[in-house]
């Protein structure tokens, strides 16, 4: 059996430690390692972005890095969004304007919608679309994604 | 699509009236929080303590007989603690049984989920392994031999039809034929659908167009790949939690393979992460079973992307001929088709569906239709949403379009002229009932959309579709729970996370309670009787009859309850805004009784109240719709880009609108992908070069624009609320939209698919050829 390395990381504003073994993704540890199953694998090869995590601050998809790479790390996944009861305003929206069907690309689409309006709070529809290009959805054909998205920035502007 | 209807199944009639609940967009779904914030639990994200990995090892070869398999070396590898092959399952007779919209034989399932006698495609599997970690697993893999024969191969349905190719199944005569073949081939089956006559139908025509298509396999593409975990206990019961578009029919054939009694085998329908009709089928499941039951333990296991793409259900690539004739007023007066169906490796394409569907939006008096399931080297298709239908409109609807441009009429009026409605005599058989076909129409042709400028290089296309809502096996239970909220166990697995919605709202209304007083739980197979899959767009329009029959049943407990406790008869008291009351003035002056009063007192007046429908669903009313679709065609590149797109459909009735929109638009963004981009492409060897997103391209969110979705409603008469089935007609006319829509901005037919920029630039320029050679 592949030796385990001993990594220390932040996750959702928790210390954490855990223990893997070299060739484990940090997707991998997530999901089987410390059983943050709300980031999903739909691929493993970074083409799905069902895997969307932020560590140290920059969008990742966490299949393509490994877990002893986050040594130090701190990362933000979606079971971090919400605030006790308070969903994130992209939660909400993504409710409200039926952004989500099956939902098992929800919580990278969201991750990602997040970062980009903190980069951006007034992206035109175009926009949205091209930074979302990373993201695959089956379900919804991005119509109504892009939607909740373009009413998050709207709220969050309070315009 | 399964059997044939019932005699003995249920309908009820559709019934007009004010709607509180139902139609309207309810503020939350049961299923929506949970997915936002990461704890939804999908097949994949079940855990269960002392489990293993399981791990499949899967062929390199398209065509092989297995000679030998040695998991001596991977049985000794410290970890490992299942091996299965062929040898640990039973070999199965010659049985047929309905799965989703396709039929399956049990001979052929077992063959498909773990060679026997040969290796069929690239990803057949040969062997699976249960160890302590994944990388035990997938290292125990490694140390398996196999030993085998390589064969010829055959990828293409045409290549497979030549009587010299390599046979797939050496004993296989084709079903259908009279007499019989006397030599083996790959044609599995010839299936004919006629209608009146149709050489005296070309006679009659002015105008006969007669082409060729060529379509390739296709993926459903849900991100979730599939996902299985099972637990045997001593005495054999075994449990498994597995992304299932049906837990019941999954029972029944893991108990089949197995050999299990039913009664012992219980499946959880976990969270699904899209299925799009890919998840009506074993694959996992039996293995992870035996697995667990060889090893004592728990075993897990999930499929990688190329597993899915290269072993799990594609949909069949095809060749097909359309010759259609009309006379030069426009009527429509014969249509005569080819299809050849890649089957996969096993017999049994959706052909069945399709060969008696060809025409039937139009009134058309004289049809021929022939078909051919064809076997090849490629893993057994599965259904995939209006399975097989949207290459048949690619060619129908290319050729209406042709034969309406040669006659000078516009393509909407054409099809107007010629649509299908109440009355019309179908080629599956039966005449149809009130549709919602010209009401489609006629809603495109007054959409805005229809207006927009179109620039150089640009223009639009329509297309139209039909497809069938399937009943079934339906069973509910409506629990009234001791507060006075009511809990709806359904067992139609809500594949998009709309339908727990719906059924609730439906609930909702019939009690005349708030939305949020019902909930739909979804059940494991213990907790209901036995419920056919979500497919054929049943899980609505079937579900909800269940839940209305469930509702119904519920309230007349609970009038039993009030005629009790008032001392008068059950017809004495009627339900009436969510509460019993005397039926008349005459009767008594009661108080109203709430929900909530009836079931705090429901012990004392005979026991808790519920309300059961254990039905088989019939009456089922079928979908049609009508698409608009502009493109902008680069002539330097070939790349399509759609502009705008509008998809009209006659829901029936909209139980909750918003969802059905969304549905609609998904549908057809998978129709675009269809259309423009994706292919199962094999190379020499035939392997799968293309198993993953990268070269399996989907479409992303900056391929497509703004989706438009119209909802025109003419009630299915055999619905308590009119609902029909939604959720696969709008995959079916992309194809063709595009492809008239190309013809409209560029002046050529493509009728391949998909128009991928390669397809198109060659057809572009072949057109400029011919023009210069002129």
């Amino acid at each position: 059996m592949a030796r385990k390395y001993h990594v220390n990381a932040v996750i959702n504003g928790d210390a954490v430690d855990f223990l893997c073994e070299p060739q484990q993704t940090l997707l991998d540890v997530l999901r089987d390692e410390l059983e943050l199953t709300g980031t999903k694998e739909g691929c493993s090869t970074g083409d799905c972005g069902a895997c969307s995590i932020m560590v140290n601050g920059v969008l990742v998809c966490s299949c393509l890095m490994l877990g002893v790479e986050a040594q130090g790390a701190t990362i933000d996944t979606v079971e971090g969004m919400a605030h006790g009861e308070d969903l994130h305003v992209l939660q909400r929206k993504f409710i409200e304007h039926v952004a989500l069907q099956c939902g098992i690309c929800t919580p990278g689409l969201l991750i990602a919608s997040r970062n980009l309006l903190e980069r951006n709070n007034n992206p035109t529809e175009e926009e949205v679309r091209l930074f979302l290009a990373g993201n695959l959805c089956r379900c919804t054909g991005y119509n109504n994604v892009v939607d909740a998205v373009m009413a998050a920035a709207k709220e969050i502007r309070g315009a | 699509m399964g059997k044939a209807p019932t005699p003995f199944g249920t309908a009820l009639k559709y019934e007009k009236k004010n709607l509180k609940i139902v139609g309207g967009n309810p503020n939350m779904r049961s299923d929506a929080i949970d997915k936002v914030t990461g704890r939804a639990r999908y097949a994949a994200d079940i855990n269960l303590p002392g489990q293993l990995i399981g791990k499949v090892l899967r062929s390199k070869h398209a065509h092989a007989r297995l000679i030998s398999i040695d998991t001596s070396a991977a049985e000794k590898l410290p970890g490992v603690k299942a091996v299965v092959t062929r040898e640990d399952f039973p070999d199965m007779p010659i049985l047929h049984a309905a799965s989703g919209e396709l039929m399956i034989n049990f001979r052929d399932v077992t063959r498909g989920m773990m060679a026997r006698e040969k290796v069929l495609y690239d990803g057949h599997p040969i062997a699976a392994v249960a160890a302590t970690s994944e990388s035990i697993a997938k290292a125990a893999l490694k140390l398996i031999k196999v030993e085998y024969e390589v064969l010829p191969h055959v990828i293409d349905v045409e290549a497979a039809m030549k009587p010299d190719a390599p046979l797939l199944h050496e004993n296989q005569i084709t079903i259908g034929v009279q007499p019989p073949p006397t030599k083996p081939s790959n044609i599995a089956a010839v299936l004919t659908s006629k209608l009146g006559d149709i050489e005296e139908g070309f006679k009659k025509a002015d105008v006969i167009i007669e082409r060729e298509f060529r379509t390739q396999a296709t993926h459903q593409g849900y991100i979730e790949p599939q996902a299985s975990i099972a637990n045997y206990t001593d005495g054999g019961v075994t449990e498994v939690w597995t992304a299932t578009q049906g837990h019941f029919v999954m029972r029944s054939q893991i108990a089949k393979l197995l050999n299990m009694d039913v009664s012992k085998v219980k499946v959880t329908p976990t969270e699904l992460g899209g299925g799009f009709g890919g998840k009506n089928n074993v694959y996992l499941e039996p293995l992870a079973v035996k697995l667990s039951q060889k090893a004592r333990r728990p075993v897990k296991m999930v499929m990688t992307r190329d597993e899915v793409f290269r072993a799990t259900g594609p949909t069949s690539g095809t060749h097909i001929k359309i010759k259609m004739g009309a006379t030069k007023d426009g009527k429509l007066v014969a249509g005569h088709a080819l299809l050849n169906y890649q089957a996969g490796c096993f017999p049994g394409s959706s052909l069945p569906l399709c060969a008696v569907t060809v025409f039937t939006r139009y009134d058309l008096e004289n049809v021929l239709v022939i078909g051919n399931d064809v076997v090849c080297n490629r893993p057994k298709v599965a259904a995939y949403r209006a399975p097989g239908a949207p290459m048949v409109a690619f060619g129908v609807e290319t050729v209406v379009d042709e034969i309406a441009e040669k006659l000078g009429i516009d393509p909407i009026e054409f099809r107007l002229k010629n649509a299908a409605k109440e009355g019309t005599q179908t080629h599956f058989g039966p005449k149809l009932g009130p549709i919602g076909y010209i009401e489609t129409l006629k809603a495109a042709q007054a959409h805005r959309h229809m207006k927009a400028p179109l620039g150089p290089n640009q223009g639009r296309g329509i297309a139209t579709a039909f497809w069938f809502t399937i009943g079934m096996e339906t069973s509910a239970t409506l629990n009234i729970n001791e507060d006075g909220t009511a809990s709806l166990i359904y067992g139609t697995v809500d594949v998009t996370g709309g339908g727990r919605a719906a059924l609730s709202m439906i609930v909702a209304e019939e009690l005349g309670v708030p939305h949020d007083r019902v909930r739909a739980v979804p059940s494991d197979t213990s907790s209901l009787g036995f419920n056919f899959m979500t497919a054929g767009s049943r899980g609505t329009a079937a579900g909800s009859m269940a839940a209305v029959k469930c509702a119904r049943d519920a309230i007349t407990r609970m009038i039993d309850v009030a005629a009790k406790k008032w001392n008068v008869k059950p017809d004495q008291v009627v339900w009436e805004d969510g509460h019993a009351r005397p039926a008349g003035a005459n009767v008594g002056d009661f108080k109203p009784l709430s929900v909530a009063d009836i079931a705090r007192e429901a012990a004392w007046y005979g026991g808790t109240i519920a309300g059961h429908a254990e039905i088989n669903v019939v009456g089922q009313g079928p979908g049609f719709g009508t698409h608009i679709c502009d493109v902008e065609v680069d002539p330097a590149t070939g790349a399509v880009k759609v502009l705008r797109y509008t998809i009209v459909q006659d829901a029936g009735k909209a139980v909750y609108p918003e969802f059905v929109r969304g549905q609609w638009h998904g549908a057809a963004a998978q129709g675009i992908g269809m259309a423009l981009n994706e292919e199962y492409i094999y190379n020499k060897e035939g392997r799968l070069t293309n198993p993953g997103f990268l070269d399996y391209r989907v479409p992303v969110a900056s391929d497509l624009p703004k989706l438009n979705a119209e909802i025109v409603e003419v009630p299915n008469p055999l619905h308590p609320y009119g609902v029909r089935g939604v959720g696969e007609v709008p995959i079916i006319p992309p194809i063709a939209a595009i492809a008239n829509a190309i013809y409209n901005a560029t002046g050529v037919r493509i009728r391949e698919q998909p128009m991928s920029p390669p397809r198109v630039l060659k057809a572009l320029q072949g057109a400029v050829g011919k023009i210069a050679a002129e």
